[in-house]
């Protein structure tokens, strides 16, 4: 087990320069970004300080090579989200896993006492009436079980809820920027 | 009334505070009269103790190993220590395992926001698990008119087996098996709902530290637990001795 009690961003480069950040969203309902847009308009505030270079709702197509900060929502569910989560690992200095699927693996990991196959059987052959089959092409083909984050890749910090609070994900971030350390407490669930 | 042998006291230390005692109690009792906190999960006043969470682990100078609070008894002059880096650790990788061995997906589970497990774990500052999830399949029982057993959610503490054949005087709660296939089982390993010994008296769900037992038609997070009774339950049977 690591002792480690705290992370914190390696120290600020000259000021002007604004803190790149990135979010990705993986196995999860996507909750966790909303509790991150219900920081409202501390979002502005943020803003004086951080450049958000990649997520959901930014333009690039590609990953950027150098990010400061990358805050993952969801768990490690398809050879695609393994394959980004490693992409993202590589060009990130400092990972957070973003609420309890990222965390715990969650209600996506309900699965794994089931096994893949019978999550697509139910999904889209018991519940379908017309034509039923599994898709092949639009889904990326499932892990065997889903597992969070830090079970893939080394994660340094752990915001658990379900969703974690928007008060919560603010006093992280702006205590990244400030250049504290982190080690955020709040409840699973 | 008949007469009875003088209670000796003992002066003991708690992290280098001077405490008193009597000799019949055990650290924690000590320790929790004094308003100093040590985890626990299996242990509840008015039940007998087992020491099966191991979460009140404590160290005693001169004693080989950690020792649980809940079952050891003070001695004179016993120096115990409850907070250090080294009981946090071992805390903290004992919760980090109950929860890696059982399916505990908080965010959907009744008990959620009143769980003496969660709420441990946000308190002993747990952030994640450092150990591979086992993700066992595992039953949910809900043959019984009015509770379910989930074994997902079950740490194996041994309350229910207590309260229901201390207190309720039915033992309808078992524990079978060993090692990962530990279960608690109603009467031999029947559906509960069968159980012949089991009064429906709802003891074993009050008083079970998760969302392993509950009522039933109760929805995430709904159910938390009443467990009001059971000081005065225990006073009532032991005046009736
Ligand atoms: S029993 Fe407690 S720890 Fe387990 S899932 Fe339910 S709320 Fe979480
Ligand atoms: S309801 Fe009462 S009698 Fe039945 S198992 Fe629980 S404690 Fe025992
Ligand atoms: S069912 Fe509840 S009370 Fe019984 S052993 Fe499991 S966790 Fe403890
Ligand atoms: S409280 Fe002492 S072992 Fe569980």
């Amino acid at each position: 087990m690591s002792d480690k009690v705290g992370q914190a961003l390696p120290p600020a480069k000259p000021e002007p320069e604004k803190v790149r950040m990135a979010t990705v969203w993986l196995d999860g309902c996507s909750g966790c970004h909303m509790s991150l847009l219900d920081t409202d308009e501390r979002l502005i505030e943020l803003a004086q300080r951080v450049t958000v270079v990649w997520g959901p709702l930014v333009d690039p197509k590609e990953f950027p090579k150098d990010v400061d900060v990358t805050l993952v929502e969801g768990a490690i569910s398809s050879e695609e989200d393994l394959h980004r989560i490693k992409m993202v690992r590589a060009r990130t200095k400092l990972l957070i896993s973003l609420g309890d699927c990222a965390v715990t693996g969650n209600v996506p990991a309900m699965r794994n006492q089931f096994g893949p196959d019978a999550v697509l059987r139910r999904a889209y052959l018991e519940n379908t009436a017309l034509d039923p089959q599994i898709p092949r092409e639009i889904v990326p083909p499932l892990l065997s079980a889903v597992r969070p984050v830090h079970e893939v890749v080394p994660v340094d910090v752990f915001i658990p809820g379900c969703p974690p609070s928007a008060d919560l994900i603010f006093s992280v971030l702006s205590e990244l920027v400030e250049g504290k350390a982190v080690n955020p407490a709040a409840k699973f669930g | 009334m008949s007469a009875k042998a003088p209670v000796r006291v003992k002066t003991l230390t708690i992290d280098g505070r001077e405490v008193g005692a009597r000799e019949d109690q055990t650290i924690l009792e000590v320790a929790t009269e004094n308003g100093i906190f040590i985890p626990t999960l299996c242990d509840l006043p008015g039940l007998s103790t087992v020491g099966a969470c191991r979460l009140c682990l404590v160290e005693v100078k001169g004693a080989r190993g950690l020792l649980p609070a809940c079952v050891t008894r003070v001695a004179e002059g016993m120096e115990v220590a409850v907070n250090s880096e080294r009981l946090d650790r071992y805390r903290r990788g004992i919760l980090e395992l109950l929860f890696a061995e059982r399916n505990h997906v908080c965010s959907v589970c009744v008990v959620n926001g009143h769980c003496d497990l969660q709420s441990l774990a946000l308190r002993l500052g747990m952030t994640h698990v450092h150990f591979p999830y086992q993700y066992p399949r595992l039953p949910v029982d809900a043959s019984h008119e009015r509770f379910v057993v989930d074994h997902n959610r079950c740490i194996l503490c041994a309350r229910c087996v207590r309260v229901c054949d201390e207190i309720e005087g039915a033992h309808t709660w078992d524990i079978m098996s060993r090692g990962v296939d530990c279960r608690v089982i109603t009467d031999l390993a029947q559906p509960w709902g069968k159980s012949e010994s089991c009064t429906g008296c709802g003891k074993c769900v009050q008083v079970c530290p998760t969302g392993a037992l509950s009522e039933k038609g109760k929805s995430v997070a709904e159910m938390s637990k009443r467990r009001q009774f059971l000081p005065y339950l225990t006073l009532m049977r032991e005046g009736r001795r």
